[in-house]
């Protein structure tokens, strides 16, 4: 079944471009895609949240984003409507009803979840954005032309465009406190965490874990790591004791998500050779039925 | 024997109660514009976090390039196949995708938050990206329209330099340069127009790809893994009917007979052409079994019914009557359904499939996004106008055997001279 949609991908790509393009299969400066086995991650606990907020506050702290009081942050009344990153917020905690009831709401946190294969990276015009050897999916200001594909692209809905600024507007989202890991901290939100809601480890020993708790407690939570397989994986994994799809995560298959258009891309863009064999067949056309013509004229 | 064609500078009162019409609607997309560049994207449009694109690139972009198709299918069918019959429709076919291309152009200028860094598609490549294939073709495009225009520059203009005093010393310079570059396009003509459509094909299908990487935002009918072939195949389908609507608006406005003789000829292709597209789409559809969404009577569903039917089903069944073919009224009715088909189906794959996973508000276009868009469809017409009055694009077949005089795109011809 893969192996026929994927030939059928090809096929396609082939009759219906039919041609060839400027993508050679590694583009001279492509972005880098770093998958290092000992890349970074974050386990999410979501059932042990309780709705603080304070990684929000840390947040703009290490990002240098303006921000109002720590102590206004206990306000919960924001929890009255559900909230997207944006960019002078780049991680915000939702919450959402318990099914069981009397028990306490579930409150889960939200940012870029720094995927394996990340659709940004994939789709950015002038490849703005590359996977770090760390896991961090990073945005490069001095390339970005800001077309805002990435927001078209990511399956998170999470990079965000300033809008309002006529001019050098960014593209924002959580960059996985990439200056303060590079310095041997640990992400913002993660230290300041007061529940131990989040763990910062390599991935793989992440993943154990993950498994490892779902095993020990399996009334606590579902039996699934959000994050795990979803478009190949990501950098931040998830546990919940509710069906993730209830939580606002979005339904997503295991195959990373700019696969098919890649792989699309690549088919019919090989090497050049298919629009350089289009142009010789439109040359030889353009000759033989000139020829033809004056052989008629004649 | 040779139908010989003359294409000449058009006269004709410029200033009609339409071109004021006109002319206001391109001066408030101006205001708009200012405030765009002055206050930002944020300013003028309904565009979010949710919805980074509107009809700007819905419309101005996507559906601005379909319809630009007319040069490339024209041009492949006039110079690659060498009917030259249809040469009477490649000049003006040429102008309206260079304008097209022109304003797509400026269209992506208006929606790029750093619009002024558009020359790093050039040098930061990304291979994997669609929107990085479709962005260097367009830019290599526009170039290669812009150098098939020249010869017609260089015919209006060889032999009647006469820059006014001081300038007048340039004259003979600029007329020598103008043969020296008429000469020289002659010979390489050929290259360039091969390239065209080499490149017309490549673009017009990644175009297709760009939301394939969205995944599940967009809307099963649209979001199919052969809408490079969909897009690529309409793209050809609707070059025709984009030609004859012209052509006969064209006629009308500056008071000339259509050419029945060779748009009836051309009509003729657009059936088969439009069949193909409709099997693929619904072959499509069928294979996938997205029909199933076609009951749900949805925004989404109700707009894929009306461009598969209104857009190139109705138009179909008129093109493949014989009788129609022969009406002007009838092959323009049908034409401006395929135009309306082919801008509906880009702006309802880039703009109504899409739906992003956690929608707080809907997209609807601000005041603004249409102001811009409608002004810029606008100034395309003014400028059709002035460049027809300027510029021989629209030609009278010539019925007297006089020497062939030098048309459209040379370098086709010069070879067989």
């Amino acid at each position: 079944m893969k192996q026929s949609r994927r030939d059928f991908l090809k096929t396609a790509g082939i009759l219906g471009a039919g041609l060839a393009g400027l993508a050679p299969k590694k583009a001279l400066a492509a972005p880098k895609n770093v998958l290092s086995d000992d890349r970074m991650g974050v386990l999410v606990d979501t059932t042990l949240c309780i709705g603080c907020r304070r990684c929000e506050y840390a947040c703009k702290v290490a990002h240098n984003l303006p921000s109002d009081p720590i102590e206004s942050y206990n306000d919960r009344s924001v929890f009255a409507q559900k909230r997207r990153p944006d960019p002078s917020a780049l991680t915000v905690v939702n919450e959402f009803e318990n099914p069981v009831a009397g028990r306490a709401p579930i409150n889960v946190k939200t940012q870029c979840r720094h995927c394996d294969y990340p659709a940004c990276v994939s789709a950015c015009i002038v490849g703005a954005f590359s996977k770090q050897e760390n896991g961090a999916v990073i945005w490069d200001e001095s390339k970005c032309i800001g077309c805002r594909y990435c927001l078209v692209a990511c399956p998170f809905q999470v990079p965000t465009f300033e809008y309002e600024k006529a001019l050098q507007p960014e593209i924002r989202k959580c960059d996985f406190c990439f200056e303060r890991t590079r310095e041997g901290k640990i992400p913002a939100c993660v230290e300041i965490c007061p529940m131990e809601v989040m763990k910062y480890g390599k991935r793989y020993e992440l993943v154990e874990l993950a498994h490892q708790r779902i095993k020990d407690n399996p009334g606590r939570y579902i039996d699934r790591v959000y994050g795990e397989y979803e478009v190949g994986g990501a950098s931040w994994l998830y546990l919940a004791s509710k069906e993730f799809e209830k939580l606002d995560f979005p339904e997503l298959g295991p195959d990373p998500a700019p696969g098919a258009s890649e792989s699309l891309q690549h088919a019919i863009f090989a090497y050049f050779v298919p629009p350089m064999s289009l142009f010789a067949l439109l040359g030889g056309i353009m000759w033989i039925s000139k020829r033809s013509k004056e052989s008629e004229e004649e | 024997m040779n139908l010989a064609i003359k294409a000449e500078p058009l006269k004709f009162k410029f200033f009609t109660p339409g071109v004021i019409v006109l002319s206001l609607l391109v001066l408030n997309g101006l205001v708009f514009a200012f405030f765009r560049f002055v206050l930002g994207i944020g300013a003028v449009t309904n565009l979010s976090q949710e919805y980074p694109w509107g009809i700007w690139i819905g419309i101005d972009v996507a559906a601005g390039v379909a319809l630009a198709a007319g040069g490339f299918t024209t041009a492949a069918l006039g110079h690659i196949f060498h009917r030259e019959e249809y040469h009477l429709i490649t000049r003006p076919a040429l102008l309206t995708a260079m304008l097209g291309y022109t304003f797509v152009a400026l269209g992506v200028v208006m929606d790029l938050g750093r619009y002024y860094n558009i020359w790093h598609v050039m040098i930061f490549w990304n291979g994997n990206s669609a929107l990085f294939e479709v962005g260097i073709c367009v830019m290599a495009y526009l170039s290669v329209l812009y150098i098939e225009f020249l010869p017609i520059v260089t015919e209006r203009f060889m032999g009647r330099v006469n820059l006014p005093g001081l300038f007048a010393r340039f004259n003979k310079g600029i007329d020598r340069f103008l043969r020296f570059l008429d000469g020289g396009l002659n010979r390489a003509m050929f290259f360039f127009i091969i390239l065209g459509v080499v490149l017309s094909c490549l673009h017009q299908s990644s175009l297709g790809t760009l939301m394939m990487i969205a995944g599940p935002k967009i809307h099963p009918l649209w979001q199919t893994p052969i809408a490079p072939l969909l897009f690529l195949l309409s793209a050809i389908a609707v070059g025709f009917p984009m030609v004859i609507m012209e052509s006969i608006l064209a006629s009308r406005s500056f008071g000339l007979k259509p050419e029945m003789h060779v748009l009836s000829k051309l009509a003729r292709f657009i059936g088969p052409l439009l069949a193909v597209y409709l099997a693929f789409k619904i072959g499509d559809m069928v294979i996938r079994e997205t029909f199933v969404y076609l009951t749900d009577l949805s925004l989404p569903s109700i707009m894929f019914i009306i461009e598969l039917v209104v857009g190139f089903a109705i138009p179909l069944r008129i093109f493949l009557d014989r009788k129609a073919l022969k009406s002007p009224s009838w092959i323009f009715l049908a034409s401006v359904l395929v135009v309306f088909g082919v801008l509906l189906n880009r702006f309802n794959n880039f703009v109504i499939a899409y739906k992003p996973p956690v929608e707080a508000a809907a997209y609807f276009p601000s005041i603004g996004e249409i102001s811009i868009t409608v002004g810029f469809i606008a100034l395309e017409v003014l400028l059709y106008r002035l460049f027809v009055r300027v510029f021989p694009i629209i030609g009278q077949p010539d019925l007297s055997h006089r020497p062939r005089t030098k048309f459209a795109i040379r370098g086709t011809q010069d070879i067989e001279d």
